[in-house]
């Protein structure tokens, strides 16, 4: 597996922190970490740098999760980058609507590496 | 984003309420025709478990048992995260700063000095985990209810007037020597 190029997006800096560290801790390894703290920034980016993955937090102001995953769908070159959730809503129905909006998959805050891991590293070498 | 109010030089006064907002936004409303359960007999517990979780799996922390008396709490500083939806409140953690800011360095995985301004941006997310670990382990409102933005204040000297004039849970922890408050205040 190639180091890959991830986004993480969260308006906590804190957690952006948090995240890459689970990441590097899940044996991930990556060639370029970009952050964003809102959808509209992580659109920004997703459509100047090539990207590997992405972990979106849900509740985010000026954009939230749901609809940067929905509007990074529609950019062509980024159909197929897998992004997953990272949030506090763990709701059956927060699930299915973040699925349906175009995420590949969904982690509930808090997190270990572990689950980190076994949601992350099958996406990358599917 | 963290809303951090500084309550430092003079007295301050803050009025809470927690309502649905519209769709977009940080409160989303009710999202699914479930009902929380209204027996409220063990919700202490489910927010005791809810906290020991957060502590453990993002501090590497395990937390004793909590006490339900919070008069040695020194409290400078207040994160409070609302609940929206099918049932409305708050949930709020009170620590010193000190304690907050050792919570922040183990919650980062660094030393106190290390923390800098992230003490205050911790201290408002670890309210968000308790407050979403309690409300996934509720009947109804994991889907019910939404959270709202992470609200920190700094300062002891401040009033709070919350509309959530219902049911009132504390409990009290110990984190490596310093005492920490968690409260769930709901609508009656």
């Amino acid at each position: 597996m190639k180091p890959a190029r991830v986004l993480i997006v969260d308006d906590s800096s804190v957690m952006r922190k948090i995240v890459g560290r689970s990441l590097r801790q899940a044996g991930l390894e990556m060639e370029q970490v970009l952050e964003a703290s809102n959808g509209s920034e992580a659109l920004t980016i997703a459509r100047e740098h090539p990207l590997d993955l992405i972990l979106s937090d849900i509740n985010m102001p000026l954009m939230d999760g749901l609809e940067f995953v929905r509007q990074l769908r529609s950019i062509e070159a980024a159909q197929h980058i897998p992004v997953i959730m990272v949030t506090t809503e763990a709701g059956e129905a927060h699930v299915v609507r973040a699925l349906s909006s175009g995420a590949s998959g969904y982690i509930r805050k808090p997190f270990t590496p572990e689950q980190i891991k076994e949601r992350v590293i099958p996406l990358l070498r599917g | 984003m963290d809303q951090t109010l500084n309550a430092g030089e003079q007295r301050v006064q803050i009025h809470l309420s927690v309502r649905a907002a519209s769709p977009g936004s940080r409160a989303a409303g009710k999202a699914s025709g479930e009902t929380p359960s209204t027996s409220r007999d063990g919700w202490r517990e489910v927010l005791a478990k809810a906290t020991c979780e957060v502590f453990e799996i993002m501090l590497g922390t395990s937390l004793g048992n909590a006490t339900e008396e919070s008069s040695h709490v020194v409290a400078d500083l207040t994160a409070m995260v609302g609940i929206a939806g099918s049932l409305c409140g708050v949930v709020g953690l009170r620590t010193s700063s000190e304690s907050a800011r050792r919570m922040a360095a183990k919650m980062l995985g660094s030393d106190e000095a290390g923390v800098g301004e992230n003490v205050q941006d911790a201290f408002g997310e670890m309210c968000n985990m308790i407050a979403g670990s309690f409300k996934a382990k509720i009947a109804g409102m994991a889907d019910g209810c939404a959270l709202s933005v992470p609200t920190v204040i700094s300062g002891r000297d401040y009033a709070l007037y919350s509309l959530a004039n219902g049911e009132r849970f504390e409990l009290l922890f110990a984190f490596e020597g310093h005492s920490f408050s968690v409260t769930l205040e709901l609508h009656s």
